[in-house]
């Protein structure tokens, strides 16, 4: 009989089985339904399967179920906050800054978490910051002005 | 009564209680259940109907051939509209709405596209080929204006249109030309529309085909061979078996498995234990020579205009070059993916495709069953790149879902979608030409050999050509890729213009307009290069300017590079600007939001992707191999549209990629005087250099 460990998606608790290997991608996208997050390459290599932990862009294919437990997840799902979307949901659609959509989650949940620890990133930076997200319709210079555009709502909202 | 005569007239579709012919989803009472409102059917001609509406191979089935969509207008109001085009990021479902919305007077809001479904949609070809906007949206423009035709004037939210149909369902069809509006006119066409559904997709809630879960659904894997071509001599299955919850299928040269989780149907397939045959197969360090082999049957013919030999005679300077196109792969971020769900002997699948009908026949043909037994959905999907025609991942998992008796999602993994789709053909370009002292091209004789034939004929204004495409041997599986051949043309075509201009001593977009005739090549040309502000700036040292135009699938497109090389390092592109003209434009940024990505994605194919094999295996089928355009990559991009509302407006999801490798490889040379013409331009492997030439 496994035992069972505990993990907070969305600030809600989950038991899981953690099987050995088994990635927290698996657990959100299959166990708990949770499909924003994508899977694009199961190598760390594209992005669309970034969730927050702790605050921290990590890369949920790469990551042990086992590894997040009692660890605070975000995923993509959880930043539209009682019906309001987080302002870089709201900038990526002012922006237009997707075509088939399926890089965003990935794209807005890395950006989201460059602007907590960075409120208002340079160009340079949000390069930096998602250079392991790949968009193949090619919106980079969107995806770019889309979280300059956030910061900038951010920095309004606060004021 | 035949519904396949070309010539309808609309009244005899204006029928009060339903329709009077045998529409294959009448018989399933379709209109019934819409609960009646109005319906309006647009047909297309016989001419049209290869692509939207056509039959070519829809033997037995009961759908008039003709209808190319229809919309409904619900009681309360509600708009929908049903057509086969598909949504893969290139913004149809917008641009549709729009057009919906034009003719209708009704809000976007109200209104609701049903697309690739073959139960509720009408036949389509698929989506490629730029052809949902000069076809499906004047299909669409013509039944909305027929539907408000049928309404009381007034704005859309005093109408009662429960009184409208009070006699039930009220049906029309409408054929023609009808009357549209005129662009100038236009309120919603012609503007920046946001993307419809795009909410669902920044929140993640859009369900692509690989979230779709269904009770009971298993998870399924493939077993692949190791190289291609393979015969499976033998399967030993039994360790898989014994992982519970596991159905192993083992039919032909077909292996693979189902299973409750992922993980176990990763573990399960992992414990087949097969013995595969193969010969052995060629590699990428002979493709262009192994290009040059004639396909069985090919005779190397071209078609000669004027006199090449004359042409050449008549040149003060002539020239040979041949270039070079790897294979390249379009890696949707969206793997291939299918769920597949048996009911009785009925069928259905979700699949990402950009052919749900070609792929229902392609599971009727392998399941031998009626394609009226089989419903393909195509949720909008996570891009395609004209990589998603074929319906392979619905076919194997349909044969698990049999199988197995419970619905199995099948999510290729990248490996997979690296070496079991097909590839961007590669292609060998041989061109000769000649330029006369006044810089006028004289002669052209172009060759391609295996990539296509899209794109090759020159728009120069050249007396004597030659132009010929021939079908090659070739060693890995190929097909449609955003803008087929046309950019393996366009690259051969538009650095042999730039190597005459140097020959002739010409300034390139000079020498360029001096052999035009055409003036809406001209005139992107001029577009792209005013905003580059080409021939007024000046270029600093280790920087270079290249400029490239083209024409193909209606619409027109220039584009201007600026390199910096500086030693040691790849060149860099750091700033494009491309002018695109199609017509009248539809949605402006929705367009330009294309022609950014057509540059970011030819960015790759035009510097380093390269498909690298050898033996008959992928060498490097993953993204850490396999280098796609990243942030990192991508250069100022400036776009110039060109708005001609005078124009009827042209597909714009494929054609702005064309001139994006030319302009670079012109730019290279510009700034280092080193003229590269082998795609991409740094190199066919990481761990190869980069050929100055193509080495054949």
């Amino acid at each position: 009989m496994p035992r069972t460990i505990e993990i907070v998606v969305n600030s809600v608790r989950h038991s899981i089985d953690p099987e050995p290997d088994r990635t927290l991608l698996s657990v959100l996208r299959d166990e708990l339904d949770l499909t924003g997050t994508k899977y694009g390459c199961g190598e760390g290599q594209c992005g669309a399967c970034t969730v927050m932990i702790d605050g921290l862009a990590v890369r949920s294919c790469q990551t042990r179920a086992a590894a997040a437990a009692g660890r605070r997840i975000t995923t993509i799902e959880g930043l539209e906050q009682h019906g309001r979307l987080h302002p870089l949901q709201e900038a990526f659609l002012e922006a237009g800054a997707l075509q088939c959509g399926y890089c965003t989650p990935g794209m807005i949940v890395s950006g989201a978490a460059l602007l907590a620890r960075n409120p208002n990133p340079s160009e340079s930076e949000i390069m930096q910051a998602m250079q392991g997200n790949v968009c193949r319709c090619g919106t980079y210079p969107r995806i770019i002005a889309a979280v300059k555009l956030a910061a900038q709502k951010r920095k309004r909202s606060v004021a | 009564m035949s519904l396949n005569k070309p010539t309808l007239e609309p009244e005899r579709y204006e029928l009060r209680e339903g329709p009077a012919y045998n529409f294959s989803f009448d018989r399933r009472g379709f209109f019934k259940a819409l609960g009646g409102g109005i319906v309006v059917v647009s047909f297309i001609s016989k001419a049209r109907g290869q692509e939207s509406g056509g039959g070519r191979g829809r033997g037995g089935r009961n759908i008039p051939q003709e209808i190319a969509a229809w919309l409904h207008i619900h009681r309360n109001g509600a708009v929908t509209v049903y057509t086969g085009k598909v949504e893969v990021g290139q913004n149809a479902r917008t641009s549709l709405t729009q057009a919906v919305a034009e003719e209708l007077g009704a809000p976007l809001g109200s209104i609701e596209l049903v697309m690739g479904d073959t139960e509720r949609t009408p036949y389509d070809m698929g989506t490629f080929g730029s052809m949902t906007t000069p076809q499906m949206v004047p299909q669409l423009r013509k039944a909305a204006a027929a539907a408000r035709a049928m309404l009381p004037d007034g704005p859309w939210e005093s109408i009662n249109f429960a009184e409208v149909a009070k006699n039930g369902t009220l049906v029309k069809g409408v054929t023609g030309a009808g009357k549209p509006k005129q662009a100038v006119d236009w309120k919603v066409m012609g503007t920046s529309v946001p993307k419809v559904h795009g909410r669902e997709m920044v929140t993640g809630k859009h369900r692509y085909t690989s979230d779709v879960k269904l009770p009971e659904m298993l998870y399924g894997r493939v077993l692949r061979p190791e190289k291609f071509d393979s015969t499976l001599v033998s399967l030993d299955s039994s360790a898989a078996k014994n992982i519970a919850g596991v159905t192993v299928v083992h039919d032909g040269e077909f292996a693979g498995v189902a299973a409750t989780t992922p993980h176990a149907a990763a573990a399960a397939v992992g414990a087949l234990k097969a013995e595969w045959k193969s010969q052995p197969q060629t590699s990428s360090k002979t493709l262009f020579s192994d290009l040059l082999q004639p396909a069985e049957g090919d005779r190397r013919q071209a078609n000669e205009t004027g006199s090449i030999e004359k042409g050449l005679a008549e040149a003060a300077h002539k020239l040979e070059s041949t270039y070079t196109v790897a294979y390249i792969a379009h890696a949707p971020l969206e793997p291939r993916a299918a769920v597949a769900e048996w009911i009785g002997d009925k069928l259905t699948v979700w699949t990402g495709t950009q052919r749900p009908f070609g792929v229902q026949s392609e599971l009727a043909q392998a399941f031998h069953i009626p394609e009226q037994n089989i419903r393909v959905f195509m949720p909008d999907t996570g891009s395609g790149y004209g990589g998603k025609h074929t319906g392979e991942a619905a076919i194997e998992a349909a044969r698990l879902a049999k199988a197995a008796g419970k619905p199995v999602k099948l999510v290729w993994t990248r490996e997979e979608e690296f070496t079991w789709a097909y590839f961007r053909p590669a292609g060998v370009i041989r061109v000769r030409s000649g330029v006369d002292k006044n810089g006028r091209v004289t002669a052209w004789e172009f060759h391609n050999y295996n990539s296509g034939t899209s794109g090759i004929n020159t728009l120069y204004d050249i007396p004597n050509r030659k132009i010929g495409f021939h079908a090659s041997k070739y060693p890995l599986r190929q097909g449609s890729y955003r803008g087929l051949a046309a950019t393996a043309n366009h690259f051969a075509r538009e650095v042999h213009m730039d190597e005459l201009a140097t020959a002739a001593g010409v300034e390139p977009l000079e020498f360029r307009l001096r052999n035009l005739k055409d003036e809406r090549f001209k005139a992107v040309l001029r577009a792209a290069a005013d905003r580059f502000e080409w021939g007024k700036r000046k270029a600093e040292a280790g920087t270079g300017f290249g400029i490239a135009g083209g024409f193909e699938k209606g619409s027109y497109v220039a584009a201007c590079a600026e390199i910096r090389c500086e030693s040691g390092k790849p060149p860099r592109v750091v700033r494009m600007v491309e002018s695109f003209e199609c017509g009248a434009v539809v949605n402006p940024d929705h367009l330009k939001n294309q022609v950014e990505g057509s540059i970011v994605q030819g960015l790759g194919g035009a510097l380093f992707e390269a498909v690298d094999f050898e033996d008959g295996k992928i060498l490097n089928p993953r993204f850490s191999k396999y280098r796609v355009p990243r942030f990192h990559d991508t250069p100022e991009i400036d776009v110039v549209l060109v708005d001609r509302k005078d124009l009827p407006s042209a597909g714009a999801g494929e054609t702005p990629i064309v001139t994006v490798a030319p302009a670079i490889a012109n730019a290279i040379f510009a700034a280092t005087g080193e003229r590269l013409r082998s795609l991409p331009l740094m190199g066919t492997s990481p761990t190869r250099p980069a050929a100055s030439g193509a080495a054949i």
